[in-house]
C-alpha cells in the first residue's frame, strides 16, 4: 500500500522548503509545506480506506537496516488500528496546524525555516507511528526530540528560548536513557526488537525482565510525555511558537509515550507492577500539574500545565489497563488542546504579543470566533457532556475506579480543578473590561478556520469516535462496567469547577485576590510550581555546573589536560634550551661534533663487526 | 706495477689524507683552506673508492669515484660563489667571526 509514502511527503517538503525556501515566495512556501502534510493525510485516508477492516497488522518490509551477528533490524512499516488511530491525528491535526500557521507566522521572520522543521517533525513523527520495531520507533522518537529543540528555539535571539530548548533536550535525554536501557533488555530477552516477534514471546518471558522492561519503557514515556519527575521542560518549551506548542507539544510528540506503552501492552499486561507505578505516576502528575495551573498568569503557560495534566489522564488510562481509554484520551485531547492552545495563538495574535491574562479581558465581543471555538475547547476539557472529553475522561476514571478507588477520587478533584482553571483563563481573557492596550483584532480566516474545524471535532470528536469499539479487539478486554453515580459524580466536579470560576473571575472579582491573600502561602507556592525547578537548580544543576568548572574545567582541563599539553612544550623547550648550546654558530665546531659522531659510529660498528667473545 | 704495492699502502695513503682533511678543516681559519680540506677528504675518499673498484674486479667504485667528482665540482662551484658573497659583505674570510647564526 506504498506506507513509505506517508511520511516522504513531509519529508520531501522539509528538503524542499529547507534548501531553497530562503528563495521562496511565502505562497510557495505555503503550497509546498501544506501540499505535502495534506497529501500525507490523503494518502493516510486513501490506505485505510483500502487496509479497512484492519484486524491483522499490516506489514511492509522495505529493506534490511542493521545486520550484524544476531541482531537483524529492517526498515519496517506496519499499519494496524492503533496506528491507523495515531495517523488520523497525526496527519489530520496537522494538516490544520499548518494552515493555521499561515495566518500565525505570517509576520515572524524565519518563515521557511519554521516550515521546513514542522516538516521534518512530521515526518520523524510519522515514522514513530509507523515504525514495525523498536529500534525504528527509536529513530521517530529521537527525531520528533530534535524538531522539538529546534522549534522551541525558534526564536534563538532570545536567551529564554534557547534555555529552554536545551532544557527540553536534556530532560529528554534521561528519558531517552531509560527507553535505550528497554531496548537493550527487549534484545537481550527476546532477540529481536520486532514489534510482532516480541509481543509474541511476551508471555514466556519472566515476570522480573518484564516488569524491568515495563519500568524502563515507563522511565522513556516520561521523559517524552513530560510526567513526574520529567516534566519540567514541557512548560518552558512554550517558549516557541504557539502552532508549535499546539502540534508538538499537545496534540502528537508529547503523547508519543503514551502511544509507545500501549504499544507494548503485551509486556505491561505480564508487569503489573510497572503498570501500577504508571497509573500512580499519571494520577500523581495530572494532580500535581493542575495545582501549578491553578494560578498560572501567562496563558500559554496555564495550558501547558493542563497539557501536563491531561497526559497524566492517559498515563492512568494505560496504567490501569483501559489501553483504549487512555488512546480515546490522546485523540480528544488532541482536539481540544490543539484548539485550546491555537485558540490562546489567535489571542496572543490579536493582541501583538501580548500572553499575560490580567492584560486581558472583554475580549468576547472583539475577537468574536476566538472566542466562541476556545469555548468548544473549553467545555471539551472540562468533561461537559456530551463533548469529547467527557467521553475519554469518563472512561478513565472509570477504569480508575476499578482499579484503585483513591486514583478516582484524585482524579475527580483533578477534574474539577483542569475545569476551574481552563474557563478561569477563558474569563479572564474574554469576559470583564478590557484591560491591555493593543487594540485587538480578529484573526484571518486562514487562522479561525482551523479553528473552527477543531472546535467541531471538540464538540462530536468523542461521541463520532468510539475509540473503545475500534480497538476492542487490538487491546485485551477492559469492560468497565458503566457506572452512572461515578460518571455524575465527576460532571458534577466539572461544573463546580466551571462555576467557582464564573464565581471568582465574573460574578465576584474581588474575590480571587481575597482568597489568594487569605491563603498566601498555598498560593505562593502554587505561584511558583511548588519551587520544582529551583529544587532541581539546586539538587541537580547547580552541583553539575559547580561540579564541571571544579572538577572538570579546572580540575581535569585546566589542569590534566592543559598541564599535559603545555608540560610537553615547555619540557621541549628546556631540552632545546639545553641543546641551543651546541648551536654555537662557529662551523668548526660543528665540524668537532660531526667528527665526534664519525668516531662514535665507526666505533660502534667496529664492535658490532668484532667476533663474538672477540673482546678476551 | 699494481701487483708489487699492496693494497694496504693505497689505503693508509687514503686514511693519511682523509685525516689531513679532516685536521685541516678543524683547526685552519681561512675560508678557502677549510674548503680545500674538503676537496682533500673527497679525494681521498675516490682513492678508497677506486682502490677497491680493483681490488674487486668491479666498476662500482669508479662509478662512484666520477660522482665524487661531479658533487665535489658542482660544489665547488656553489661553495666558491658563497664565499665570494661572504667576502663582498664582511669584507673576511676568518671563519670565527662568521657566527651571525649564534645571535
Amino acid at each position: 500500500m506504498q506506507l513509505w509514502l506517508i511520511p516522504t511527503l513531509p519529508l520531501a517538503g522539509f528538503v524542499i522548503n529547507g534548501l531553497f525556501g530562503r528563495r521562496f515566495s511565502k505562497s510557495t512556501i505555503n503550497a509546498v509545506a501544506i501540499g505535502s502534510v495534506v497529501l500525507s493525510f490523503a494518502w493516510v485516508l486513501k490506505t485505510l480506506l483500502g487496509l479497512m477492516p484492519l484486524d491483522a497488522a499490516h506489514i511492509e518490509h522495505y529493506f534490511t537496516w542493521i545486520q550484524s551477528g544476531a541482531i537483524n533490524i529492517g526498515c519496517d512499516f506496519a499499519v494496524d488500528r492503533l496506528t491507523a488511530v495515531m495517523l488520523l491525528v497525526v496527519t489530520g491535526i496537522g494538516s490544520l496546524i499548518h494552515i493555521y500557521s499561515v495566518g500565525y507566522m505570517a509576520h515572524e521572520g524565519g518563515y521557511y525555516r519554521f516550515f521546513a522543521y514542522m516538516n521534518l517533525f512530521m515526518f520523524f513523527m510519522l515514522v514513530l507511528v509507523l515504525a514495525a520495531n523498536y529500534l525504528l520507533l527509536f529513530v521517530g522518537w529521537e527525531g520528533v526530540g530534535l524538531c522539538s529543540y529546534l522549534l522551541i528555539g525558534f526564536y534563538f535571539t532570545k536567551h529564554s528560548a534557547t534555555t529552554a530548548g536545551n532544557k527540553a533536550f536534556i530532560v529528554n535525554r534521561i528519558g531517552d536513557f531509560g527507553f535505550s536501557l528497554a531496548m537493550f533488555l527487549i534484545f537481550t530477552t527476546f532477540g529481536s526488537l520486532d514489534f510482532g516477534s516480541v509481543f509474541h514471546q511476551a508471555p514466556g518471558a519472566s515476570a522480573s525482565v518484564l516488569t524491568a522492561i515495563g519500568l524502563l519503557l515507563l522511565v522513556g514515556a516520561c521523559g517524552k510525555s513530560a510526567q513526574l519527575p520529567l516534566y519540567v521542560w514541557l512548560p518552558d518549551a512554550m517558549a516557541g511558537p504557539t502552532p508549535v506548542s499546539a502540534l508538538i507539544h499537545a496534540a502528537t510528540m508529547v503523547t508519543a509515550g503514551v502511544y509507545m506503552m500501549a504499544r507494548s501492552w503485551p509486556i505491561l499486561v505480564h508487569a503489573p507492577a510497572a503498570m501500577d507505578t504508571m497509573a500512580v505516576i499519571g494520577i500523581a502528575t495530572a494532580f500535581f500539574a493542575a495545582s501549578i495551573g491553578l494560578v498560572q498568569n501567562d496563558i500559554k503557560k496555564v495550558f501547558a500545565y493542563s497539557t501536563v495534566s491531561q497526559l497524566g489522564y492517559m498515563f492512568v488510562g494505560v496504567g490501569c489497563g483501559a489501553f483504549s481509554a487512555g488512546i480515546w484520551h490522546l485523540m480528544t485531547h488532541a482536539f481540544f488542546k490543539a484548539l485550546l492552545f491555537l485558540g490562546s495563538g489567535s489571542v496572543i495574535h490579536a493582541l501583538s504579543g501580548e500572553q499575560d491574562l490580567r492584560n486581558m479581558g472583554g475580549l468576547r465581543t472583539k475577537i468574536r470566533w476566538t472566542f466562541l471555538t476556545m469555548m468548544c475547547g473549553a467545555v471539551a476539557i472540562a468533561g461537559i457532556p456530551p463533548f469529547s472529553g467527557f467521553y475519554s475522561k469518563d472512561a478513565i476514571l472509570l477504569a480508575a475506579y476499578r482499579h484503585e478507588p483513591w486514583m478516582y477520587w484524585l482524579g475527580v478533584v483533578t477534574a474539577g480543578m483542569t475545569a476551574f482553571y481552563v474557563f478561569r483563563a477563558i474569563f479572564l481573557a474574554f469576559f470583564g473590561a478590557y484591560r491591555g492596550h493593543e487594540h485587538p483584532h480578529e484573526s484571518p480566516p486562514v487562522m479561525w478556520v482551523p479553528l473552527a474545524i477543531l472546535a467541531v471535532l471538540s464538540l462530536v470528536g468523542g461521541w463520532l469516535f468510539q475509540i473503545p469499539d475500534f480497538l476492542r479487539n487490538f487491546f485485551p478486554v477492559s469492560e468497565a462496567p458503566e457506572d452512572t453515580s461515578l460518571m455524575m459524580i465527576s460532571v458534577a466536579s466539572g461544573v463546580i469547577g466551571i462555576f467557582v470560576a464564573w464565581l471568582l473571575y465574573v460574578a465576584k472579582p474581588a474575590m480571587a485576590d481575597s482568597l489568594a491573600s487569605a491563603f498566601r502561602p498555598i498560593y505562593t507556592t502554587l505561584y511558583n510550581k511548588y519551587y520544582v525547578d529551583e529544587i532541581y537548580d539546586a539538587a541537580v544543576v547547580n552541583p553539575l555546573v559547580a561540579g564541571s568548572e571544579v572538577v572538570l574545567w579546572k580540575g581535569a582541563d585546566a589542569g590534566m589536560i592543559d598541564g599535559a599539553v603545555n608540560g610537553v612544550g615547555s619540557l621541549a623547550r628546556k631540552v632545546g634550551g639545553v641543546l641551543r648550546l651546541l648551536q654555537s654558530g662557529n662551523i668548526r665546531s660543528y665540524a668537532a661534533w660531526v667528527l665526534f659522531g664519525s668516531v662514535i659510529a665507526i666505533i660502534a660498528m667496529a664492535i658490532a663487526a668484532l667476533p663474538l667473545g672477540g673482546l678476551q | 706495477m699494481m701487483n708489487q704495492i699492496p693494497i694496504s699502502w693505497f689505503l693508509t695513503l687514503s686514511a693519511v689524507l682523509f685525516a689531513l682533511g679532516v685536521a685541516g678543516f678543524l683547526f685552519r681559519r681561512n675560508i678557502i683552506t677549510v674548503f680545500m680540506s674538503i676537496e682533500l677528504m673527497l679525494n681521498a675518499v675516490n682513492l678508497s673508492f677506486v682502490t677497491f673498484s680493483y681490488q674487486n674486479k668491479s666498476i662500482h667504485g669508479h662509478l662512484f669515484a666520477f660522482f665524487v667528482m661531479v658533487v665535489a665540482a658542482a660544489e665547488a662551484a656553489v661553495g666558491l660563489a658563497i664565499i665570494l658573497t661572504i667576502f663582498k659583505n664582511r669584507q673576511t674570510l676568518t671563519i670565527d667571526e662568521i657566527d651571525s647564526m649564534k645571535n
